[in-house]
């Protein structure tokens, strides 16, 4: 079983790790630890007090919401996008690429697609204007509820205490 | 005397040691796999817990001899698809036809040659045609299990002391099998009766000898005979090689051990799965869609039937659960039906090629075998594109849908890497491989020909969360991705190269890039009688980006005919510019500029098309595109290597594009050499996040007016047919769409009111309808 420091993990997040270490963790089995380590490195960096629990985004976390003990979707921002069974996406803003126009603004004309058949979806957040995720579906397309995840089976995997309220 | 009768002297039950069936050997297995949740209901892996040491040297055997029987031989093939991009796979079986091992390779094929040796198992080939020792069979049938026709599979048994004790297949991707269009994934045809060749487990040889018969039609029937018969020749040393190799090993430790390893190997690959997991992935539910352009209303598409002539959209939504055991369910309710067209895919296809991409991050090992499938459910319901009801359907080009909607797994499966800190297992998806080059006619050596260009095989790949992706390295459906020689094309193909350069732009934006693809510019050059066609996405993307990373770029079309390039008169022959190198932003128009007066041009989106006659001095672009990117891309460091400062000084991005995207701001050299401004570049970046927050809506006021558009049935064809196609087939799908959009209890999409071909949509009749034909089924329907 692999093993790396907290330093190793953070300079992973950060993309600065040395390209042998990155190849140890493709190719050996995964650390037990990596899970503990990635909160505390992401817990690091947030201004908020709301405790971390998993990544959902670069900016964008899952944590116990400091003083009702809730779980909520944060942005590094600090602004709450809502319960974690409840989609984010829905307390986002959103910028829909629905016209060749708009689409020129991020492809050449010949290199973006025709928005009779798919368009761009830009959720952002309303605080900090942070890009969040991008769809590409075709219009009428319901926004997708990405992740569900099953907390208490995932604290039971990791072998640490679940939060209060999963 | 009917055509069902038993051969004389056959009988069931002499094959296998324990006097069984092979079909009452195999439901057994199934019957203890169902009832215990392990492999043959093996509990406990006594051979490799009381004999590691033993275990590991058989499974090391062969392993080693299927890898080794792959490289040696490959070099028989003449096929650049096979000899150079490594379009082969060699596959070991146990008796039941579950995979034991496999090779390195198209891997897809672990599953594929074991639906065929299932088939032959569930139709019983035991008594009819036989199965004895020496015995050659040969199966293409994508009703069986294939991907598409041009895989042609060669399957051996293997005997020891008169027992049968293992299977053996080998597979190439051949050049053509004699489909309408020229090429091994052509298009043109709409139905199974224009695919080409399909043979369906024939008995094709006897006493290790290729039967004549087989060898006369199978030759005639094919555009590239030369290099049919060198391939089938790979697949016959192959398979011959393994066979040995087995033997050896049976001989060397014990028939007794081979038995129990047999079996125990793929339970061992059903607990390597579950275990990896349980250790990367997070329990619960994944959401992914993938969609990709079906363009066929244009007048460059030429079909035999009215009823084809229609645009629709592939819809390939997938529910990812993974669960409280560790085990996984893929369920892929809501699909689009199947259609007209070569891009239909069968459930083996589906699941067997999911391997191909798990090799790349779940399971990462040689161990990859039908354990895997063991761990996981499948649900591909009946009637849709990944399960077709009707016998008709064509499958030369499955690829272009399959890999659209693996696309979507691989972001959905990241999102679960990334949530525990795996980053360097998240991958924001693949590239849509292609275009694929294609066509055919009398080649510069007078010969009848048809060509595929495999320099698909080297893509873009997509973003990790902590690199960039690959630049024109690699394709989902072969591990060993590779572009392939120049001069190796030219000698199998027409068709000079004017450039061969890395697509610019074409990968997708984010704080780590996607992959850019490359192009290359072809001109016809000496042949006679030369047709090419167009085979990839335009209008649509397939992939996404991930977690504010863009989507690649998309696809665009450029052929050149009566160019003026060549001849007396030529462009070349005065000396004159000529279009070489890159097409830097297709939108400039720039090669136009380096053409004769006359010339016609197509430049457009249109990128499936059918068979247009080219000329000698024609020209073809094939442009293979990137992957898609990662995270905001705001995030992006402005200098150092993976940079924006890189990606414009390596011509990775177009400048303009860079500011747009990337809000950068830079100053130029006298030798062209950026240097971003990093201050400068950082407030343009604060003003984009402004601009974000201003021109953006909450969304649940924009629903408001995307659900005015459905009440109000406005959107275009194409995107009406895919909702009430996937409506059609799902309730499921349609009450979700509806419980979404607060629509009311009774709104429907009938295909029925849009004014388009519906054939197929009602009435189908599916292969289980044959007489005397028990389809293998391995998935939920």
């Amino acid at each position: 079983m692999s093993t790396y420091t907290k330093k190793e993990v953070g300079q992973l997040v950060d993309g600065t790790l040395a390209w042998d270490t990155v190849h140890q963790m493709l190719s050996m089995p995964k650390d037990e630890d990596r899970y503990k380590l990635y909160m505390e490195i992401i817990q690091d960096k947030m201004t908020y007090k709301h405790k971390v629990i998993m990544a959902l985004g670069p900016h964008l976390n899952l944590a116990v919401r400091d003083g009702d003990e809730e779980i909520h979707a944060f942005c590094d921002c600090g602004k709450d996008f809502g319960h974690y069974k409840e989609n984010w996406k829905l307390n986002a803003n959103i910028y829909v690429r629905d016209t060749a126009e708009k689409m020129d603004q991020v492809y050449p004309r010949l290199m973006s697609p025709d928005t009779s058949w798919q368009v761009y979806r830009e959720y952002s957040c309303p605080d900090c204007g942070t890009m969040l995720d991008i769809e590409a579906p075709t219009p009428w397309y319901p926004v997708m509820h990405d992740v569900k995840p099953d907390l208490k089976v995932f604290f039971e995997w990791v072998g640490i205490k679940a939060p209060a309220k999963i | 005397m009917t055509i069902l009768q038993t051969l004389k002297g056959a009988e069931l039950g002499k094959l296998l040691r324990n006097g069984l069936s092979l079909d009452e050997n195999r439901n057994g297995i199934l019957a203890r796999a169902s009832e215990t949740g392990h492999y043959d209901g093996i509990k406990t892996l006594t051979l490799k817990e009381k004999d590691p040491i033993k275990y590991e040297r058989i499974f090391s055997k062969v392993r080693a001899g299927l890898v080794n029987s792959r490289e040696v031989a490959k070099k028989i093939a003449a096929s650049p698809i096979v000899e150079q991009e490594g379009e082969l796979c060699f596959t070991l079986y146990n008796v039941a036809g579950d995979c034991i091992a496999t090779s390195t390779g198209i891997i897809i094929h672990v599953g594929t040659m074991g639906a065929a040796i299932k088939y032959m198992i569930q139709n019983n080939w035991e008594i009819n045609p036989g199965i004895n020792e020496g015995d050659m069979f040969t199966n293409n049938d994508c009703q069986t299990g294939n991907v598409h026709p041009c895989d042609i599979a060669t399957i051996i048994p293997v005997f020891f002391e008169g027992y049968l004790c293992a299977w053996v297949g080998g597979v190439t991707h051949v050049i053509d099998t004699g489909a309408v269009g020229p090429g091994s994934m052509s298009n043109g045809q709409i139905q199974r009766f224009g695919d080409g060749l399909q043979i369906t487990c024939r008995k094709t040889g006897v006493n290790d000898t290729p039967l004549r018969d087989w060898l006369h039609e199978s030759q005639r029937n094919v555009r590239t005979v030369k290099y049919w018969i060198l391939d089938e020749k790979t697949r016959i040393a192959g398979t011959s090689m393994i066979r040995e190799m087995v033997q050896e090993t049976i001989a060397d430790e014990g028939v007794e051990a081979w038995d129990i390893f047999a079996n125990e190997v793929i339970e061992d690959g059903r607990r390597g799965l579950t275990s990896r997991i349980k250790a990367m992935c997070i329990p619960g539910e994944v959401r992914t869609v993938a969609f990709v352009d079906v363009p066929y209303t244009h007048p460059d598409v030429a079909v035999p039937s009215p009823f084809a002539k229609l645009d629709s959209i592939m819809h390939a939504p997938c529910l990812i659960t993974v669960k409280t055991d560790a085990s996984w369910r893929l369920d892929f309710e809501g699909c689009s039906r199947w259609g007209w067209h070569t891009y239909n895919a069968n459930p083996t296809a589906f699941t067997s090629g999911i391997w191909v991409m798990m090799t790349q991050s779940l399971v990462p090992t040689e161990r990859i075998n039908d354990g895997c499938r063991y761990a996981t459910q499948f649900r591909l319901p009946k009637g849709t594109w990944t399960n077709p009801d009707d016998r008709r359907t064509a499958h030369a080009d499955a690829w272009h849908f399959l890999v659209s909607s693996w696309s979507s797994l691989w972001r959905g499966i990241s999102r679960t890497y990334f949530g525990r800190g795996y980053l360097e297992e998240v991958n924001s998806g693949n590239s849509n491989p292609c275009n694929w080059l294609q066509g055919g006619g009398i080649n510069q050596d007078g010969d009848i020909h048809a060509v595929n260009s495999f320099e698909t095989a080297a893509c873009g790949t997509g973003a990790c969360a902590m690199k960039d992706g690959l630049n024109n390295a690699a394709a989902i459906w072969n591990p060993e991705g590779d572009m392939g020689d120049i001069e190796i094309w030219e000698l199998a193909e027409p068709l000079l190269y004017m450039g061969r350069t890395q697509k610019t732009n074409s990968g997708g934006y984010g704080k780590w890039r996607g992959g850019n693809g490359f192009e290359t510019l072809r001109m016809v050059h000496a042949s006679c009688d030369w047709t090419m066609f167009f085979m990839g996405n335009g209008y649509m993307n397939s992939d996404w980006g991930l977690m504010g990373g863009y989507p690649s770029a998309t696809g665009y079309r450029f052929e050149a005919h009566n160019t003026g390039l060549i001849g007396e008169d030529g462009r070349i022959a005065k000396g004159l510019s000529i279009p070489l190198g890159e097409d830097l932003n297709p939108d400039d128009c720039e090669w136009e500029k380096h053409l004769g007066p006359d010339a016609v041009v197509k430049r457009d989106k249109q990128c499936i098309t059918t068979e247009a006659i080219f000329d000698n001095g024609d020209l073809y672009l094939n442009y293979l595109r990137g992957g898609p990117g990662f995270g905001d891309p705001l995030d992006r460091l402005h200098s150092g290597a993976q940079s924006i400062e890189e990606d414009l000084n390596e011509n990775y991005i177009l400048p303009e594009y860079a500011k747009k995207i990337y809000g950068v701001v830079y100053t130029q050299d006298h030798e062209g050499v950026y240097t971003v401004d990093s201050a400068k570049t950082t407030a343009a970046q604060e003003q984009i996040k402004k601009d974000r927050i201003k021109r953006s809506v909450p969304v649940r006021e924009w629903m408001k007016g995307e659900r005015k558009n459905i009440v109000d049935n406005i959107a275009s064809p194409q995107v009406k047919q895919m909702f009430a196609s996937s409506f059609a087939l799902s309730e499921t799908f349609l009450n979700e769409f509806k419980t979404f959009w607060d629509l009311p209890a009774d709104y429907n999409l009938l295909e029925s009111s849009l004014g388009i071909p519906t054939f197929g949509s009602t009435k189908t009749m599916d292969i289980s309808e044959m007489p005397d034909c028990k389809p293998v089924i391995m998935t939920e329907e």
